[in-house]
């Protein structure tokens, strides 16, 4: 029997060892149902400079909890107090127990949990009192962070969550334990302080408080109360959702050495299920949540479900696919990715159905750029009669590939998981412009913009029209001059949070008319309602957060609302009595001719 | 039988009594805006595919209404479920979650 040891530490020391057995035993299954190419990327860029952007990144995110605080400071700092309040207090105690002299010489592990029990009298080493100092300050600041979580489970508002996430049984017992642990060891601390006078100037002060008889009654109770909630609490991690404590730093490695989501599920999905901390920042936002009141669909109840293997077509069918709970997801999961698996359609994804695209003959284009309008173009001809009009100005030859008949570009079917009905577009449309030969791609439209990045392996650039015209207009081949109106820019989702495209609609609308802002508008911009995202909610529903949409661009009172998507400019002309247009026509509305 | 060039066309008539509508209550339960249809054909002529092939989705709609399912199944894998018909309609349908909840009330056995 080692000398340091007393039976009560045996309900932290088991837990402790059941936690990683099972955390080890959960990371080696996942990791064997990686895929091979997600294991090649992990090989080629395990030893580069990624390793270390992956050690810090885990430091930012999984200690500091800085992407949170950007959103909300008081939430940041609950996060940050329990985590980086802990984790140094483990460093720190460490550091303390090492430092202190024993008497087998021995150092277990325990030891550093329940110093305060095992070294009763003054230890005396080189800065023993700073650390001990040390010790209390951090054991204020996990205390604030666990007294603001209170607070935040009485009263969410109090820390700007209008929702807060409504969590399983099992959840809250595991919560419950955690709570628990640092009351109980700021009681520990303090009952030995009062009897051997060992503490610091905290857990002292606390400490005087109580009578000596209790405090010789209590001590042994309360270090076992406080060995058991570390223990509960460990054991419950692995099956709650504070699994996210290890397997967010592990997923921030695979992710930093190039690991993505597949269209199918892998294990690196696995990773991310578990990675969810189920915060419910993803709660507020969402629109199905804010303009409907739907409240069991959003991405954290969708993870969980999923991850207990609870999952129904209802849940993962009824999602804009807006992504502004992506953008406002701490972890950074890639949530519409996982969706999208999760609606994979396997025996109505039959092959082979589009064999009457057969027909559609290539078209020699050698020495143009191509320009797909996208289906949804073809509802607003006006778009593309401006491009028309902007490519002749600009003096660039161009091939509208589907201005006649337009062949889907497979994103609507990939959205709604039916896989290799989608591929089978996609081949077709590949194989139209690799024959073509154009040299670049043009497209109207977000949806299909998306898709040709993210999807489509072309060889060629693609971009979008916001894009080409910004380029026209910098490279001075179009001229434009500025109308008096006052113009709103909408972000389209797919657009923006889609693909990143944020700059260069607005420079071109700075050139051409008065930008004024939205109320929430870039990364927090709102989905227009009229998607291809969710097919359960009816058209009065998608109304609504249509007219929600419009409501957040009403904010400066502006002349004209503007936008790069069809889908966007078809929803919000019905419900608004402002003219609704694409930046492509308010450009060639703005055209100087040579 | 003297060959005129032309025929007497096969009857076309329906004895509605003799179908069996499950199915399509099953997908009225599933997609409810389905009763809303006029059957006005803007879905048809706005359909990308109906560009390509003989697709018809109004004349699928009054198939499926009249629970004559043969074949539907197979013509219904040509939509490229798109989403413009959804958008032209103007009894404000739910046309893709209609068709895919055809193509899966058809296909389950």
């Amino acid at each position: 029997m080692p000398y340091y040891f007393h039976p009560f530490v045996l309900p932290f020391v088991l837990g402790t060892i059941f936690l990683f057995g099972i955390c080890i035993w959960k990371y080696v299954r996942w990791f064997k149902q990686f895929d091979r190419l997600q294991r090649a990327v992990i090989r080629k860029n395990i030893i580069s400079w990624k390793f270390i952007g992956a050690i810090w990144e885990s430091f930012r995110e999984g200690i500091l909890h800085i992407r949170i605080s950007r959103k909300n400071l008081i939430l940041g700092y609950m996060h940050r107090s329990i985590a980086f309040g802990w984790f140094l207090l483990i460093v720190v105690g460490f550091i303390e127990s090492h430092l202190t002299p024993t008497v087998d010489g021995s150092h277990p592990f325990w030891m550093a949990i329940f110093y305060r029990y095992f070294f009763p009298s003054h230890t005396d080493f080189p800065g023993s009192f700073v650390l001990t100092t040390i010790m209390d300050c951090l054991l204020i600041y996990v205390l604030s962070g666990i007294l603001l979580a209170v607070i935040k489970k009485i009263y969410s508002r109090a820390l700007g969550m209008k929702k807060a996430t409504k969590h399983v049984v099992f959840d809250r017992f595991a919560k419950t334990a955690l709570w628990c642990i640092f009351p109980f060891r700021l009681l520990s601390e303090a009952l030995s302080a009062n009897i051997y006078h060992n503490g610091g100037f905290f857990t002292q002060f606390v400490g005087d408080l109580f009578p000596l008889d209790f405090a010789l009654t209590f001590e042994m109770t309360s270090w076992t109360l406080y060995s058991i909630a570390l223990g509960t609490f460990f054991v419950a991690l692995p099956f709650s959702r504070y699994m996210h404590i290890f397997t967010e730093i592990v997923l921030i490695f695979f992710r930093e050495w190039g690991v993505r989501d597949k269209h199918e599920r892998t294990g690196y999905t696995m990773y991310e299920l578990s990675a969810c901390s189920r915060c419910g920042m993803c709660i507020d936002n969402c629109p199905l949540n804010k303009e409907l009141d739907i409240n069991n669909v959003q991405s954290v109840y969708f993870l969980r479900d999923l991850r207990y293997k609870k999952n129904r077509p209802e849940i993962s069918d009824n999602c804009l696919m807006c992504a502004r709970c992506a953008s406002d997801c701490p972890v950074n999961i890639d949530l519409m990715a996982i969706r999208q698996q999760e609606r994979n359609k396997y025996e109505q994804d039959t092959v082979g159905n589009y064999h009457y695209l057969d027909n559609v003959q290539p078209f020699n284009a050698i020495g143009r750029i191509g320009y797909f309008g996208g289906c949804m173009s073809h509802l607003t001809p006006t778009i593309s009669e401006s491009m028309k009009a902007i490519f002749e100005a600009a003096g660039q030859r161009y091939w509208f590939m589907d201005e006649d008949r337009s062949i889907c570009c497979g994103r609507p079917l990939l959205q709604q998981g039916y896989n290799n009905q989608a591929a089978d577009l996609r081949r077709k449309v590949t194989e139209l412009i690799k024959k073509s030969k154009i040299t670049m791609l043009v497209t109207s439209c977000p949806i299909c913009y998306q898709t040709f990045k993210k999807d489509y392996k072309l060889n060629i650039p693609v971009i979008h029209h916001t894009e080409y015209i910004n380029k026209l207009i910098q490279a001075g081949r179009i001229k434009v001059r500025m109308d008096d109106l006052r113009t709103v820019y909408h972000d389209p989702c797919e657009l923006g949070r889609g693909c990143g495209i944020y700059k260069e609609p607005r420079q071109v609308l700075q050139a051409t008319t008065h930008l004024v802002k939205a109320k929430q508008e870039g990364e927090n911009s709102l989905c227009c309602g009229i998607n291809l995202g969710d097919t359960l909610i009816d058209i009065d529903q998608q109304k609504k957060i249509r007219d929600a949409a419009v409501d957040n661009l009403m904010y400066k009172h502006p002349d004209m609302i503007a936008t790069a998507c069809p889908m966007c400019k078809k929803a919000f002309v019905h419900s608004t009595t402002l003219p609704v247009k694409d930046i492509a026509e308010i450009v060639r509305e703005n055209l100087i001719s040579k | 039988m003297i060959n005129f060039g032309y025929s007497i066309s096969t009857t076309r008539v329906v004895n509605l009594d003799n179908c069996d509508f499950d199915k399509l209550h099953q997908l009225e339960a599933l997609v409810p805006s389905f009763k809303r249809c006029m059957n006005c054909g803007a879905c048809t002529a706005t359909c990308s595919a109906q560009q390509f092939t003989s697709f018809n989705i109004r004349k699928i709609k009054s198939l499926y209404q009249q629970a004559q399912y043969d074949k539907l199944s197979k013509e219904l894998e040509k939509c490229m479920l798109c989403g413009k018909c959804t958008l032209v309609c103007p009894r404000g349908l739910n046309l893709r979650p209609i068709i895919m909840n055809m193509r899966k009330i058809l296909n389950t056995k």
